[in-house]
């Protein structure tokens, strides 16, 4: 996989990609009030790949909203790349949210009536590049997401899981700094979900920050390092070394081979 | 067997009797399999070993004696070096579910703690499947193989979730009835 197609402008390696400060975000009024998410604290570094688990409703959505301006917290701080973005105003706000954050989501959230190549080319158009530049860079990303023959499909007459690779390329058309991804995998099956899970690994070779929210530990599994949320606080923090270093395989434990 | 038998000893000596229904409480359906003579015949083992000794036979008023056995010190030595390390991603449902047990029932390790390090273990062993999942073609019989392994990893990861939830219910329960 060349790198030049997933790159983007190489940011401050000291700096991390997203940092959560005291965050919190509280629903309702008065007495029905329901804390989401609770001072929650994390540096995630450039380069990281990150997933988040917990049971449903523990505020993991919230929690990546939070992190890519969809929603403002009630309390603390979001910085994406050395910015504070919690506090910014609407414009600013979508102004930055198309230029450094990539959503994937469960339901891929494509246009219908737009192809495949125009789907990922939208995002590019709205954050002012020209048509040219937009026509070319996505047909880099459907080469590299491997559907460059589905280029002037609708999403109606694609899969699951090549409608999840047209969201991810869709995502990815502005370089973003980081990926945010809801569930990426929750309407597919395993084998669909491992096209996926290879996919952002190579992403994540060419040092794409990706976060996501899963419930699924064998996507979680795939990541460089694991939170777990609950009741809307961080309840433990794993890394994986293994999956950075390339690890050795201690397959062997999974193995009982007797004669 | 022998290691969980060794931990319901470690706070107090008890007898065969005693033991197994303590064992029979903790599997509930599947305790119903456990064979009678079983208790004893893992005491005789472990005596045999030195690793619990014969403290007295008590005499009940009514009823058969029994044989009160206490733990040696090779036998703390060795529960205690069985609380301390991992399971194996290969260990069943029910032997880390009587490891929690033990490690309630004897004080010697923090039921919690347990779930927490199977599951970095176990999370270790779904990392490493997966990895190789990546790099195998999905339709091979390496990858149907590794599939399948990775269900049974995540499946032991969400009935550990289930551990987590009840055991630490029981501990806020504890430290409730504690104060009251």
């Amino acid at each position: 996989m060349t790198r030049d197609v997933w790159d983007r402008e190489p940011g401050d390696a000291r700096v991390p990609a997203l940092r959560a400060v005291g965050l919190s975000r509280v629903y309702g009024a008065d007495e029905s009030l329901v804390s989401a998410v609770d001072g929650v604290d994390l540096d995630v570094p450039a380069g990281q790949t990150l997933a988040v688990t917990g049971p449903s409703g523990c505020g993991k959505s919230t929690l990546l909203q939070l992190f890519g301006g969809l929603d403002r917290p009630t309390d603390g701080e979001v910085w994406l790349g050395g910015q504070r973005i919690d506090h910014l105003g609407e414009r600013a706000l979508a102004r930055l949210r198309r230029r450094a954050v990539g959503f994937v989501f469960q339901a891929y959230h494509l246009m219908h009536e737009l192809t495949a190549a125009q789907n990922i080319e939208l995002p590019a158009l709205l954050a002012g590049a020209s048509p040219r530049t937009a026509r070319v860079r996505a047909a880099e990303l459907l080469r590299q997401v491997g559907l460059t023959e589905r280029a002037r499909h609708l999403p109606s007459e694609l899969s699951g899981g090549q409608r999840q690779r047209i969201a991810i390329a869709r995502a990815l058309v502005n370089k973003p700094l980081v990926v945010l991804a809801d569930e990426p995998t929750g309407n597919l099956d395993s084998a669909a979900t491992l096209d996926i899970l290879r996919l952002f690994d190579e992403l994540s070779a060419a040092g794409q920050t990706l976060v996501m929210v899963t419930h699924d530990e064998r996507v979680a599994a795939t990541a460089d390092r694991i939170v777990s949320l609950r009741d809307g606080t961080l309840a433990d923090d794993t890394s994986l070394d293994g999956n950075r270093n390339g690890g050795d395989t201690g397959l062997g434990a999974l193995l009982s081979w007797e004669d | 067997m022998q290691d969980v038998v060794l931990a319901l000893l470690v706070k107090e000596p008890s007898h065969g009797y005693d033991l197994r229904s303590r064992l029979a409480a903790a599997l509930g359906p599947l305790g119903e399999t456990l064979n009678a003579g079983q208790i004893y015949v893992t005491l005789t083992r472990l005596e045999k070993a030195g690793l619990v000794v014969l403290e007295r036979e008590d005499v009940p008023v009514r009823g058969p004696r029994r044989k009160v056995y206490a733990l040696t010190a090779t036998g703390q030595k060795r529960v205690a070096a069985w609380m301390a390390e991992g399971a194996g991603v290969r260990a069943d449902v029910t032997e880390f579910h009587l490891k929690l047990v033990a490690a309630a029932e004897s004080g010697l390790a923090d039921p919690l703690a347990l779930v927490d390090a199977r599951r970095r273990e176990l999370m270790n062993g779904l990392a490493e499947t997966q990895r190789a999942a990546l790099t195998h073609d999905t339709d091979s019989q390496a990858g149907l193989l590794l599939e399948g392994i990775a269900l049974r990893l995540q499946a032991d990861l969400r009935w550990l979730e289930a551990c987590r939830r009840t055991w630490s219910a029981r501990a806020a329960r504890e430290e409730g009835g504690g104060l009251g």
